[in-house]
């Protein structure tokens, strides 16, 4: 069999906001993209936002991008590096006006401007007043936004290769990026693209956890690809989870509920929050709240047969209350927990939301990698942009509204800085057939009919014998373990359970082996990725050892600004941790010093 | 200029399998019902339902989105009854 082949300037994998946003600076100049999505475009997981998009318009109060900067670098709890975050934000205002020009229907004021709302973290004049600094389309900006940057790509004959799963990237030996192998998933065959550069944007891994918002699309893909190239993933045991999720389900119940007055109670019907944040209570921060809720449920006190989860009162409102303030809440609990809040509490459990960790990259959108022993150095050919990457900006805990923002930014620098680099770089540089036939032996792999041990990682007898059980098993550990509470005790047997699952994969094959639509085959490459990138976020908060952001650890309680102000990186091979510094060095500002980070 | 998949229609346990492609959606509420729709109930509705799903999946996720939660009702009545099922999906014992 001869595989076919296909040449672009570009190859994009990932039709979410980054990489559309980067498809289109492309286009402009007049190369040839390829932008390739595993489901249709429009499907990407950026449709799912909807609060908002940060950027300091100063429409409705008074707002600079450097208190936008302020706070974000806060955020990071002081590890997101400042030359990166000073770029976003500056960014932040053309990036908004542009969407306007594609026509975003941003929700407006009187005077016409747009109308911008007040989020969590958003402070006036560094760490005053709380600013209004969230843009939005109604309550779908993520669709608006996705929706326009389709359009235009349409327009200016982006080439879109829909239902395309990408596999692995090629690599030469001089460790240049040479495009990448997918998969067709309606015929079942692989197809080579080859590009001169290649970016990564397939955005975020939440399926990783047992309990999650993320679509099931989410499964970290283009990190783990990274991981097999041997590109190492920085910062990734910063995940932020939101508290309230609904119990096995994931779906987020908006904090407007405890705003409102809604409560958490656990077993014994005790509302906990009291012991843990006497002031605050139920409204404490999100990772206060989403440590008690664990803690309650670790310590023998959750509710239901099983003990894991607690419950969220309601019903104490009223119906009136609830219609009119809460409105889509009763149905959602309707429709997913199968119980009408108005009579009965809603069963929750902490739901993981966002990664903050990624592909290391510079804020050019370019992969930055440790060279051997020596220093970092950009890997030629190879870009990545959006929630798989980390600029970094977010550093160990991201701000509401600054994700849309991220991707779009870099999604933007990375298309500019391509068109430069291909400028400089104006031919294909030859396949490595070496790295093809890797990329090819993976996908040969999910061929066989019975698995044969291959190289050293000995298949074990597996327990479970399909893909969606060992999928569950996985998911739960990640959940136990590496979730949100998390200690030395639990992060070490997470790591040793992920390798056995690790090898209990080896051991198992595919029954349906049709090439057409092969859903099956799909899954197992996922969980092949997810079990990559869990390895990442465990082992990385296992070496850890201080308590930061989104990363918790009972056992190392307070902030280690001394020994831990770095950014981690773990590679596949060896599952092997090194540390880099932070930039804490703007472009153009003075630098924020670590503080302590009260809000 | 769309190029959305999944309109076609093919027999067998291949189309099965495209459906179940076309209910990964980018919000995970909508990946939810959909998967346990096609699993508990798909299989008993009749070949004109079966076609009105598939259409229903051509859908944008926010519509479908809002169809659901009640927010809106679809302009096309073949789609309420099917609504009104992926509603229920979930909450049955
Ligand atoms: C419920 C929810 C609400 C949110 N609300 C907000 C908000 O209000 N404001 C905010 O700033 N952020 C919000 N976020 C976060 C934000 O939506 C995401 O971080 C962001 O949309 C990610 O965009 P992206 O372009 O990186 O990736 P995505 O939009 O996830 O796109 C990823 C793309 O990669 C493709 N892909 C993945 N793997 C492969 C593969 N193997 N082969 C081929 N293609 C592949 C997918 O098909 C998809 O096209 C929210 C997140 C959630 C879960």
């Amino acid at each position: 069999m001869t595989l076919p082949r296909r040449r672009f300037d570009t190859l994009i994998i990932g039709a979410g906001g980054a990489g559309l946003n980067a498809a289109l600076q492309l286009a402009g100049s007049g190369l040839r993209v390829a932008v390739v999505s595993k489901v249709f475009p429009t499907r990407s997981h950026t449709v799912a936002a909807q609060g908002g998009v940060n950027a300091a318009l100063a429409n409705v109060l008074p707002d600079t991008w450097h208190w936008h900067m302020f706070d974000t670098v806060k955020g990071s709890d002081y590890l997101g590096d400042q030359d990166a975050i000073e770029f976003m934000c500056r960014e932040a205002i053309p990036t908004v006006y542009d969407l306007e020009h594609m026509g975003v229907p941003f929700s407006r004021l009187d005077s016409g401007k747009i109308y911008q709302r007040a989020f969590g973290g958003q402070s006036q004049d560094f760490g005053g007043p709380q600013a209004a600094r969230t843009c939005a389309a109604a309550d779908r900006t993520g669709h608006a936004i996705l929706h326009a940057l389709y359009q235009q790509n349409i327009r200016a004959r982006t080439h879109f290769f829909d239902e395309y799963f990408a596999i692995d990237l090629l690599r030469d030996d001089e460790g240049a990026v040479l495009g990448a192998l997918v998969l067709e998933i309606e015929s079942g065959e692989p197809l080579l693209i080859e590009a001169k550069t290649t970016l990564i944007a397939t955005g975020g891994c939440g399926q990783v956890f047992r309990t999650t918002s993320n679509a099931r699309i989410n499964t970290g893909d283009g990190m783990a690809m990274a991981l097999r190239a041997g590109i190492p993933l920085q910062d990734m045991e910063f995940f932020q989870f939101h508290p309230t999720g609904i119990a096995g389900k994931g779906k987020l119940i908006t904090e407007g509920v405890r705003g409102e007055g809604g409560y958490l109670i656990n077993g014994e019907g005790e509302r906990f929050m009291e012991r843990y944040a006497p002031n605050a209570r139920d409204l404490a921060g999100r990772d206060v709240v989403a440590r008690a809720i664990v803690t309650e449920i670790m310590e023998g006190r959750g509710c239901g047969i099983n003990k894991d989860y607690v419950l969220l009162r309601v019903d104490h409102l009223g119906e009136e209350l609830i219609a009119s303030r809460l409105p889509g809440i009763r149905e959602s609990a309707r429709i997913f927990a199968g119980i009408d809040p108005v009579l009965e509490p809603i069963p929750v459990f902490p739901t993981a939301h966002y990664s903050m960790g990624g592909i290391p990259t510079d804020r050019f959108g370019r992969v930055v990698a440790p060279a051997g022993e020596g220093a970092e150095e950009v890997v030629p050919g190879l870009y990545a942009a959006g929630e798989c990457a980390c600029a970094s900006v977010h550093g160990a805990n991201r701000l509401g509204g600054n994700s849309l923002l991220d991707i779009l930014v870099f999604g933007r620098a990375a298309g500019k800085d391509i068109v430069e680099y291909i400028k400089e770089n104006p031919h294909h540089r030859p396949m490595s057939e070496a790295s093809l036939d890797q990329a090819l032996s993976r996908l040969l792999y999910w061929a066989q009919t019975e698995k044969k041990p291959s190289g050293k990682g000995k298949a074990k007898p597996a327990k479970v014998t399909s893909v969606r059980e060992l999928r569950e098993e996985f998911r739960k550990v990640m959940e136990d373990h590496a979730g949100v509470f998390r200690t030395h005790k639990t992060l070490s047997e997470g790591v040793k359970l992920l390798k056995s699952i690790r090898k209990q994969l080896a051991g198992i094959h595919l029954k349906d082996h049709s090439k057409v639509f092969n859903v099956a085959r799909i899954e197992a490459l996922e969980l092949e990725n997810m079990i990559d990138v869990g390895m990442a976020i465990a082992t990385s908060a296992l070496g850890r050892k201080e308590s930061r952001g989104a990363h918790s650890r009972p056992d190392f309680a307070a902030r280690d600004d001394r020994q831990w102000m770095k950014h981690s990186l773990y590679f596949k091979e060896k599952d092997r941790l090194e540390y880099k510094p932070v930039r804490s060095k703007p472009m153009t500002v003075k630098s924020f010093p670590p503080m302590e980070r009260t809000y | 200029m769309s190029r959305e998949a999944g309109s076609r229609e093919r027999p067998g346990a291949e189309a099965g399998e495209r459906l179940r492609w076309q209910c990964r959606r980018g919000m995970l509420e909508l990946d939810l019902l959909l998967e346990s729709f096609l699993e508990r109930d798909y299989p008993s509705l009749s070949d004109p339902e079966k076609r009105d799903f598939t259409r229903l999946l051509e859908m944008q996720d926010p519509q479908l989105h809002d169809w659901i939660m009640g927010d809106k009702s679809p302009d096309d009545p073949a789609f309420s009854p099917l609504i009104l099922a992926l509603r229920e999906t979930l909450g049955q014992p």
